[in-house]
């Protein structure tokens, strides 16, 4: 199998802070993957690198196309969905304009109705607020639909910044299992960053452990979930 | 009772032009977040490059259509050569590039066009309009004009696709990038209209003022006072907030013994404050809502 996504010796800088030092990791297509490490170890600055929205240097190979030097708006027009830290809501807008602009990059206009109905179907809550301005939603229906916007991309890999950060567990296994059921059926490649280590194991396929900007482990979900030092370390028991 | 009237229609009339202008202020406050000190320097110039193409033999509407391009592309190409480098530069930088702009544009206007006043033509003519001696043929067409201007972009923002993506681009470029904006042509393409807007207002309010380099000076003020009134978030806004600062001024003017017309300006300015005070986003400004 070909990787979709290849990271070679990736290195990333805030201003003369160095915050990745020569980060190695690749995604199989349809995966899910989750990468793992405490607070500053460059989870957020790995996604970001991936964008273009941090100073980096190394080589980042999308479906064999070097994407290191494009801009933030032409890697997301190669299919590459990118849910932030902080959900990047639209909150002046309404739901729907959110689901609109997920779609803004797309030429096939006609399906974007369709896809909206579709997302509705994902997340039914969006569907009751679909007029209401976005930024009057709760936290939790927050992250639902910034998923979805990403979704109405119709992207090739989505990735996904925390996206319990905030939420009552009981709303992350609800858009966990979301999460699980897009990648299966719709094929999406996904990569998802979390501190919510137990639950991203049970969720994903493959797994990167991450500390201090480099690469400590790699493997199957099921052995990192395992491991001692894992479970000692990020799963606590 | 009549008089009341009378002097509201009045308001009215001289409220199209900052209903005008402030139209033109709100949208690039809307594609960039400051306000463009240089927008009535703009606005005359374009106006006189209409004024010089009719010089030339050209009719008012060809000139017309031929002076919103002419400021559609300039707008742009003042944002890709000034004020794209400003991007990320302090606000203050941006002010200080506004100034320099506004003296330029000011100064060479001057030297191309010299300081005299020039009529300017109007194409709706300058009778009572309706057989109303206090509103005239021409600021009837103008209040038309606005009101279309106003519809146009209403349509522009709400239903077109181009219209949402500079909405978001304005209101959080980093998720604008993010679904996949060019942030930058944006603001670019937002320059380009309110540059165009302003044209239109220029040519409108030329007949009135008269052309001459500093024709725009008091209805810029008055245009943003009225974009600041309405709200700046809201193109409806600006121009109601518009045609009440017209209509304010008049009232203030009639009715107030011992406001003549030195002082009826600076009232109008206070009441303006007083509503700001009590409703900053503006009266028909949206409020955001936020979670926290």
């Amino acid at each position: 199998m070909t990787a979709m996504l290849n990271v070679k010796d990736l290195r990333a800088y805030y201003g003369q802070v160095q915050a990745l030092h020569g980060l190695s990791f690749s995604l199989n297509e349809g995966s899910l993957t989750t990468l793992l490490g405490a607070n500053g170890a460059g989870k957020t600055t790995t996604l970001r690198a991936i964008c273009n929205m941090v100073r980096s240097t190394g080589a980042i190979e999308f479906e064999g196309k070097p994407i290191g030097t494009r801009s933030t708006e032409n890697v997301v027009r190669l299919g590459i969905a990118h849910v932030p830290q902080g959900r990047g809501t639209f909150t002046n807008m309404t739901v729907e304009e959110n689901l609109q602009l997920g779609a803004i990059s797309r030429s096939d206009t006609k399906a974007i109705g369709s896809d909206i109905e579709r997302m509705y179907e994902h997340f039914p809550v969006l569907k009751q607020r679909y007029t209401q301005q976005a930024g009057t939603l709760s936290g939790g229906e927050q992250q639902m639909l910034a998923v979805a916007r990403a979704l109405m991309l119709r992207p090739r890999l989505m990735l996904l910044d925390e996206p319990s950060f905030g939420l009552a567990p009981l709303i992350v296994r609800d858009l966990f299992r979301i999460l699980g059921k897009i990648n299966r059926e719709e094929k999406v490649t996904i990569l998802v960053v979390e501190q919510n280590a137990q639950l991203a194991l049970e969720l994903a396929d493959q797994a990167y452990v991450i500390e201090t900007g480099r690469i400590v482990m790699s493997g199957n979900a099921k052995d990192i979930a395992n491991n001692e030092d894992v479970r000692k370390s990020y799963l606590g028991y | 009772m009549e008089l009341f009237a009378n002097q509201v229609l009045a308001g009215i009339a001289t409220g199209a032009i900052y209903a005008c202008m402030a139209l033109a202020v709100v949208m690039i406050y809307q594609a960039i977040d400051h306000l463009n000190f240089a927008q009535g320097e703009m606005a005359m110039f374009s106006t006189f490059v209409s004024w010089q193409l009719m010089q030339w033999g050209v009719p008012y509407w060809g000139a017309f259509v031929l002076t919103v391009a002419f400021s559609f592309a300039a707008g742009i190409v003042i944002e890709r050569l000034l004020f794209k480098p400003l991007a990320k530069a302090p606000i203050l930088t941006n002010v200080a590039g506004f100034i320099a702009l506004y003296a330029i544009i000011n100064s060479v206007a001057g030297l191309i066009w010299d300081f005299t006043i020039k009529q300017y033509p109007t194409p709706f003519g300058s009778s009572p309009f309706l057989g109303s001696q206090l509103i005239s043929t021409h600021q009837a067409g103008m209040i038309g004009i606005t009101l279309l201007m106003l519809l146009l972009l209403f349509f522009f923002f709400r239903f077109t696709r181009v219209g949402l993506a500079m909405r978001a681009a304005a209101s959080l470029p980093e998720s604008a990038r993010l679904v996949g904006i060019n942030t930058s042509w944006m603001i670019a393409l937002g320059w380009g209209m309110a540059s165009a807007i302003g044209s239109i207002a220029g040519m409108m309010i030329a007949p009135v003022v008269f052309l001459e380099p500093n024709m725009m000076l008091g209805v810029l003020i008055y245009g943003f006072a009225a974009a600041v009134l309405g709200g700046l978030s809201s193109p409806f806004g600006a121009v109601m907030g518009g045609f009440l600062v017209g209509i304010f001024e008049n009232l203030v003017g009639t009715y107030i013994p011992g406001v003549g017309n030195e002082l009826k300006l600076p009232i109008a300015l206070a009441l303006i404050i007083v509503v700001l005070v009590v409703k900053p986003a503006g009266l028909f400004g949206r409020a955001i809502v936020k979670r926290v």
